[in-house]
This record gives structure tokens, C-alpha cells and sequence, in this order.
């Protein structure tokens, strides 16, 4: 069997549909243990106090907001070289996930980075790139709405995220070679250096995994509606046709 | 219940509330906006299938 039959938009709606309802459950059980444990279970950082417990929620929304841009670029790619459309609708039920997600992680940087840096918002190398990737997400879904053939629009949002993704990689690793800002190093990495303690390090990755899961379980849902929307479309004018 | 969260309660519950707040308008826009398109599709399908007999 070859993952490119999940292109076909009736197979992959049943892959879809047997996939969601683990999804759904394991990311609210992931996210409900995750956050529970992070905010009644650690505790205070001997520097940060209790707004350590912020972490739990913004990692996994920075996660989240930088690897769904990765997964876009991933189906703008499969949409540019194989043209399935059922990759392109997915990047673009992807957007809106990722947007939230970009929100969260500003919003709850800058209120965490209030108390800690003594101000909500410094024109960080990190910070600056996670707020230009808000905007790519704002000018990709903005251009889905704006261009009326779907398949031009693919396209050109396709483009858009291969440029995009600059900034996706540089929120990422804007840390490592730029050592003039204020944002600290990663919380997780694959290095052997203990970067943050176990005790607020499980429940982190637990939240971690329950946010991947929901992004799982929200794009396969919203790819489910782009691709009913496209059919309701495409019925509509055969309909049209024969009136 | 709560846990004591200092001087930071304010900092720490307004980013949980937010946070939370802005997931569940994700998930109720989501699941909102996906009914009404499969709703549609279900109609013009049942509407193309009775042309389809006439």
C-alpha cells in the first residue's frame, strides 16, 4: 500500500474518520493531565515563581505554531510537484490551528515576559520572528480568501509558505545564533544537557503530546470540511449546468 | 484547590484563561463551520441524485 492512495480525498476520509476519535480522546486526556499536573503538581521555579507554570501552555502553542507551518510546507510541496488536492486543503485547514496557536504563544509569552523581563514585548530575535510568522499565517489564509479559483490560490499560498517557512526555521533556532536576546534557550532538545528539571519536564512533554494530538485531530477534521466544501462547489455547478 | 500562586496568580491565570478561552473558540468555530459544509454537501448530493432520476 502506498501513502499516496490517501490522496484520493474518499480514501483518506476513511483513514480520517477511523484515525479521529483516538485523536480526540488521547489530546484531551494528554492536554487535561498535561495542564492539570504542570499547574497543581510542580513546583515554583526558584527564579521564575509560579509563572513557571506558563510553560505548559506556551511551549506546546510555539510547538504547535512552528511545526504546523513545517507540516504546510510539507503538503504545499506535495501540492506543487504531485498536484492532490487533498494535500493543499490540508495545508489550508492547517492555517487556522496554527494562527491560534501563534496567538497563544505571543500572548502568553508577553505575560510571562512581564514579570521576568520587565516588559511585555522587546524586539527579541525569537520574538521578532514568531510575531513575522503570525503574519505569514494572517497573509496565507487572507490569500486563500482572496483568490476565487482554488486551484491558482493553492498555488500561490503554496509560494507563500515555502517563503514563510524561513521564518518558521528562524523562530525556531533564532535562539542559537543570535546571543544578543532576551529569550532563553530551548526547553527541549535533543542535546545531553539537562535544560530544564524532570519535575517540570514530564508534565511538559505530556501537555507537548496533547497539543500534537489535537492538532492531529483538528486538521483532519477541518480537511473533512474543505474537502465536503470543495465537492458542495463542484456538485453545485454540475447542478447549475443541468437547470 | 488552586494552588498559592504568589504574586504571579495574576500573570499565571490570565494566560491559562486566555489560552483556554481561545482554544475553545477554535474548537466551537471548527466543528461549527465542519456541520454546516457537511450539512450542505449532504443536501445538493440528495438534490443531484433526484436530478439524476428525473
Amino acid at each position: 500500500m502506498s501513502l499516496w492512495e490517501y490522496a484520493n480525498p474518499v480514501k483518506f476520509l476513511a483513514l480520517s474518520a477511523r484515525v479521529q476519535p483516538f485523536a480526540w480522546a488521547a489530546a484531551a486526556i494528554g492536554i487535561f493531565v498535561g495542564l492539570a499536573w504542570g499547574f497543581f503538581a510542580t513546583p515554583d521555579d526558584f527564579r521564575q515563581g509560579s509563572t513557571v507554570k506558563i510553560i505548559y501552555i506556551h511551549v506546546p502553542a510555539a510547538w504547535i505554531a512552528i511545526n504546523a507551518w513545517i507540516m504546510m510546507l510539507v503538503a504545499s510541496l506535495v501540492w506543487l510537484v504531485r498536484r492532490h488536492h487533498v494535500s493543499a486543503l490540508a495545508a489550508k485547514a492547517a492555517a487556522p490551528v496554527g494562527l491560534v496557536m501563534t496567538v497563544i504563544g505571543l500572548l502568553t509569552g508577553a505575560i510571562w515576559g512581564q514579570p521576568m523581563w520587565g516588559t511585555w514585548w522587546a524586539w527579541d530575535p525569537r520574538l521578532t520572528s514568531f510575531l513575522i510568522l503570525f503574519l505569514f499565517y494572517l497573509g496565507y489564509i487572507a490569500l486563500w480568501e482572496a483568490v476565487e479559483d482554488p486551484d491558482t490560490a493553492a498555488d500561490l499560498t503554496s509560494v507563500l509558505c515555502l517563503v514563510g517557512s524561513v521564518f518558521a526555521l528562524l523562530s525556531r533556532y533564532a535562539v542559537l545564533f543570535w546571543s544578543q536576546g532576551l529569550h532563553q534557550g530551548a526547553s527541549l532538545s535533543l542535546d545531553k544537557e539537562e535544560n530544564i528539571s524532570n519535575v517540570f519536564w514530564l508534565p511538559l512533554v505530556v501537555s507537548i503530546g496533547g497539543f500534537t494530538l489535537l492538532f492531529l485531530a483538528l486538521v483532519l477534521y477541518r480537511t473533512g470540511t474543505e474537502i465536503a466544501l470543495r465537492r458542495t462547489r463542484a456538485l453545485g455547478v454540475r447542478l447549475d449546468r443541468h437547470t | 484547590m488552586i494552588p498559592d500562586l504568589g504574586k504571579y496568580a495574576e500573570a499565571v491565570l490570565g494566560a491559562y484563561g486566555l489560552s483556554l478561552l481561545l482554544l475553545a473558540a477554535l474548537l466551537i468555530l471548527t466543528l461549527r463551520r465542519g456541520k454546516k459544509a457537511r450539512a450542505a454537501l449532504r443536501r445538493i448530493e440528495e438534490e443531484t441524485a433526484r436530478h439524476g432520476k428525473g
